[in-house]
This record gives C-alpha cells, sequence and structure tokens, in this order.
C-alpha cells in the first residue's frame, strides 16, 4: 500500500504529535494525527476550536514544528516544501498590506520570488481575474468590500501557481450570503485548476458542500476523529445542500464530532 | 464659506477669552507700581487713568498683547533683516539650528531603531542607554555640550544643532521601533510563506508598516528641537537666535522683547508641526493609509 499511496499523495502525516507548553503545563495540540491527502483533493478539516486544525495546517506550511511524528508535503520535509514555496497560503484575515493596491498585493509574492515584471503583470491580472476581481486592481483594500479583500488574498495565494492550497477559515468573519457566494467561486475554481486544497473551517454545511474528502478533529487532545469521504457529484450546485446525499453525510460529521466530544 | 465659519469660531472664541483675562491680568499685576508712581508724583488718579496707563508701562511685568503685536511688528517688518534687533534676523538662527538638529536627530533615530529591531543585542543593550539620555536635564547639559565642543573647536551652528539632535531623535526611535514592530504575526507568517529574506521582510513589510509612526514621532521631535535651540543659546553669552533674545530681554528687565520672542518662537513651533502635519497627509494619502 505504501508503494501506491506515495506516488499519489501530496501530504502524508504518521503519528504526528505537536505539544506546546504552557504556565499550566503542556498542552497537546496535535496526538498522533495519521493523515494522507491525494493530488487534486479538497480536504475540508472541521472540528470545535482547540481541536487543532489550524496547527495542523500550519505544520503543513512549516510554519509550528511537529514534537513527534513525521510529515511529508509533496515528498519533501515541510520547510524544503516551504523554500520550494510548494504552497499558497490563505489566512482566517485577508492580511493585505494597507499601503498596496490590490494589483500590489496580489503580485508580493511574484516580486519576492523575482519574476519579471512583464510576467508579474499578466500573472495577476489572471489571477484577479479568477477570483472576480479585475477592475479592481488598483483600489487599495480599505476600498473594498470584507469579501472582496478575502477574494484578494485568494488571488495572491493562487498568482505563483502552487499546486497546493492552504486555507485556514477563510470565509468565517464573512456573512452568509457572501460565504454562499465564494464556496461556489472556490469550488468552481478548485474544477478548473485541479488544485490539491486544504481548508479548515467549523461549519458542517461549508465542509460537506466543498469538499471530496472531510477530516472530522477532536480536541484536548488534537486527534482525528473521523475521515468520511464524499460521494457527492462533482458539480454541485447551491440547493445541492438540501439533497439526501448531502444530509447524510452532514450526519455523519455530526456524528462524528459528537462522538470526539467525549 | 460656511464652513470655514464653522471652523473658525470656536477658535476665535477661544482666543478672545484669552486676550480678556491677558488684558484683566495686565491691569491686575501692573497696577501696585503705577499706584505707586502717581502716589511718588502726587497725581490725582481715576480708575481709566490707571487701565490707560498700566498697559503702556516700558517695563510691564506683564505687557498687554497689543504692545507684544507693536514691539514684534517693530522688529520684523520695520527693521532690516540684518539689523541685530531684527526678530526675523535671530528668528532665522534658531530656525537653522533647529532645522538641522531635527535632520540629525530623524536621522540618528531611525537608523538606531533599525538596528534594535534587526539586532537582539542592541536591543537588550542601547534600549536602557536611550532612556537614560533623556531623564537628564536638558538645561544641565546643555552647557557642558557647548563648553566642551567649543574647546575643541566646534562653535556656531553645530553645537546648538547638537543639543536638538539630542531632544529629538528620541522620540524618533521609540515610535520607529514601534513601527517596525507593528507588523502583526499574520503579515510575518505571510512573508515567511513566500521565503522572503530579512532584507526584504524589511523593505516590503517592517519600513512601510513604520512610515505613520515615523511621522507622528516627528511631529514631537520638531517641536523639541526648537525647544533645544532656544537652550543651546542660553549659554553662548547671548549673542544671536531668540533664546540670546529671551536672556538679553531677562538681563536688562525687557518683558516685551522677552514676550515677543516667545510668542514668535511658539508661532514658529506651530509652522513647523504644521508642515511636518502637510506632509504627512500627503504621503500617507498617497501610500493609501490614510482615507
Amino acid at each position: 500500500m505504501t508503494a501506491e499511496t506515495s506516488s499519489n499523495a501530496v501530504i502524508n502525516a504518521n503519528g504526528l504529535c505537536l505539544t506546546f507548553d504552557s504556565s499550566d503545563g503542556p498542552v497537546h495540540a496535535l496526538k498522533d494525527v495519521d493523515l494522507q491527502i491525494d493530488k487534486g483533493d479538497f480536504v475540508s478539516f472541521i472540528g470545535p476550536s482547540g481541536c487543532g486544525k489550524t496547527t495542523l495546517l500550519r505544520v503543513i506550511a512549516d510554519l509550528e514544528h511537529p514534537t513527534r511524528g513525521s510529515i511529508s508535503v509533496n515528498g519533501m520535509t515541510p520547510e524544503q516544501a516551504r523554500l520550494e514555496r510548494a504552497y499558497g497560503y490563505v489566512f482566517q484575515a485577508p492580511a493585505l498590506l494597507a499601503w498596496r493596491s490590490i494589483e500590489r498585493n496580489v503580485g508580493l509574492p511574484l516580486e519576492i520570488m523575482g519574476i519579471s515584471a512583464a510576467e508579474k503583470a499578466e500573472r495577476v491580472a489572471r489571477t484577479l481575474e479568477l477570483v472576480g476581481l479585475d477592475g479592481f486592481g488598483r483600489k487599495f483594500p480599505w476600498q473594498l468590500s470584507g469579501g472582496m479583500q478575502q477574494r484578494a488574498s485568494i488571488a495572491r495565494a493562487l498568482a505563483f501557481d502552487a499546486d497546493l492550497l492552504l486555507m485556514d477559515e477563510p470565509f468565517g468573519a464573512l456573512d452568509e450570503i457572501v460565504r454562499d457566494h465564494l464556496n461556489e467561486q472556490l469550488l468552481e475554481l478548485w474544477r478548473k485548476t485541479g488544485k490539491t486544497i486544504c481548508f479548515v473551517t467549523h461549519s458542517i454545511p461549508e465542509a460537506v458542500y466543498l469538499s471530496n474528502k472531510i477530516v472530522v478533529m477532536s480536541p484536548r487532545p488534537g486527534r482525528v476523529a473521523d475521515i468520511i469521504e464524499s460521494n457527492l457529484p462533482d458539480e454541485r450546485p447551491l440547493d445541492i445542500r438540501e439533497s439526501k446525499g448531502f444530509l447524510e453525510i452532514a450526519q455523519r460529521v455530526r456524528a462524528g464530532l459528537r462522538q470526539g466530544q467525549v | 464659506m460656511n464652513a470655514a465659519v464653522a471652523r473658525l469660531f470656536p477658535i476665535a472664541t477661544v482666543v478672545a477669552a484669552i486676550m480678556i483675562v491677558w488684558y484683566g491680568f495686565t491691569v491686575y499685576l501692573n497696577a501696585p507700581w503705577q499706584i505707586e508712581k502717581y502716589e511718588k508724583a502726587g497725581i490725582e488718579w481715576q480708575m481709566e487713568d490707571l487701565v490707560r496707563d498700566t498697559m503702556a508701562l516700558d517695563r510691564p511685568i506683564l505687557p498687554a498683547p497689543h504692545q507684544i503685536a507693536i514691539e514684534i511688528w517693530q522688529t520684523t517688518v520695520e527693521k532690516k533683516i540684518t539689523s541685530k534687533r531684527s526678530l526675523i534676523y535671530h528668528g532665522g538662527i534658531t530656525l537653522s539650528s533647529t532645522l538641522l538638529g531635527f535632520l540629525m536627530g530623524t536621522v540618528l533615530g531611525i537608523g538606531l531603531a533599525v538596528s534594535i529591531v534587526e539586532n537582539r543585542a542592541m536591543d537588550k543593550s542601547l534600549m536602557p542607554w536611550i532612556i537614560t539620555s533623556q531623564t537628564i536635564p536638558i538645561l544641565a547639559i546643555a552647557p557642558m555640550i557647548i563648553v566642551v565642543l567649543n574647546s575643541v573647536g566646534l562653535t556656531g551652528l553645530l553645537p546648538k544643532a547638537l543639543i536638538s539632535t539630542y531632544l529629538s531623535f528620541f522620540p524618533v526611535v521609540v515610535g520607529m521601533v514601534k513601527g517596525l514592530r507593528s507588523p502583526d504575526p499574520m503579515h510575518i507568517d505571510l512573508m515567511r510563506t513566500y521565503k522572503a529574506s530579512r532584507m526584504q521582510l524589511f523593505w516590503k513589510l517592517r519600513l512601510p508598516a513604520s512610515v505613520p509612526f515615523l511621522f507622528a514621532s516627528m511631529k514631537v521631535a520638531i517641536a523639541i528641537s526648537l525647544v533645544g535651540a532656544i537652550v543651546g543659546e542660553l549659554p553662548t553669552g547671548a549673542i544671536a537666535g531668540l533664546g540670546a533674545r529671551l536672556l538679553a530681554g531677562s538681563y536688562y528687565g525687557q518683558t516685551i522683547q522677552i514676550w515677543s520672542a516667545l510668542i514668535s518662537a511658539a508661532c514658529m513651533a506651530a509652522i513647523l508641526i504644521s508642515i511636518v502635519g502637510i506632509i504627512s497627509h500627503i504621503t500617507l494619502k498617497r501610500m493609501g493609509l490614510q482615507q
């Protein structure tokens, strides 16, 4: 089995543990996490706060270091993968630089990578179009709504064409209507680009709607409670959320979350 | 038009209130001496005489505002700039050392802040000294700086400017250290995911983020640069500058001269701060940091 998995696996974690030292003793943010994510997967991590879902994403991104266990990203260590710029990261907040226009924000990673001005302009235009922000390139972040700002930050993560997209509750702060809209767009983007996406959320409908694989996590210590493969079709209109198949998966996620509570 | 009136009205009200109180105190504080004068000369006096005469003394305890205004007018517009009695001449001398000191203080402040933020050892070793430097009263150290520099052959503008520098670098260091550390951890993580080098982190994140802090510090720095320049002029033997006018005025009891130098210094500070404010506004607007 290992031979077969390694060929297709983008992320492979075995017995991953991460312990933070705090004033009232060690906190087990992650405990014995085994996980495999294949190329082209859309994986959601769901769980209550403190279950380590963000920490896991940060471990993949080499922003935290595991205390025990092994993890590989694209067959490399997370650090090598980061240095190879293997992933784009979208934070909970847009984290746009206030003094840069939208196009200069989206171009920031390209600027750091030393990509030529002409190619940069072309890529920025392309990614802004992809997230539906064409025509807003010269605006400053404060001139855009929260939803548009978050789309700009997604464009920034897409700008350098990494095959892996790590998203940490990117739509958590947005209202339901904007969120639905962005979910639809994200799904379309995934289908168009075939990227591997890791998506942290605490919304059950969002997780079920978006993913083909749902990792249910439980807190104290943070661990994987259940991994649910979704059999929903790739083509997903918003009203699929009322369908029987959708509700069944949502039910399983809910059950997994409840089980983890004990 | 209405908007301008609406803005000016509160200011005008405060100015009017200050004037009324000031005139009141002019009469009140100068009255005993004036009454003594009347009695010596054996003059019968009325209240209106007292009010008129207390506002027209040569060396009043508190001069009336119009006396100061007339003095300022006579020593600016009606005197040649090259005259030793011209307030513009003295103001110009103070202004030049203020600006030179401010410039050096800002450069020094930015330099120190960068080294503190980028180097842990500097952070630990420099900051206590920088704070200590400001606990020494400037009035105590200014004459020593002037005397020491004089003895090594440095005279004129530079020693005075160095006192301004000594005062003005401090707010710039404190503000810039805060500004360079102002990017939130998310932005720093973001730069890390891009494999940004230390230089890139500095030029593309820390430095632009610190600009609003720099301007806030510079507003404080330019005002205390002026204070430094005036203090620096006191121990030079009152040769030139607004500080010299203050000192000379106090030697000879020329209160009107003291007050006119004070008012000029205050106006100069207000103008300098406004200029920094305007530059700040334009820069931040162009950077998209101000709406």
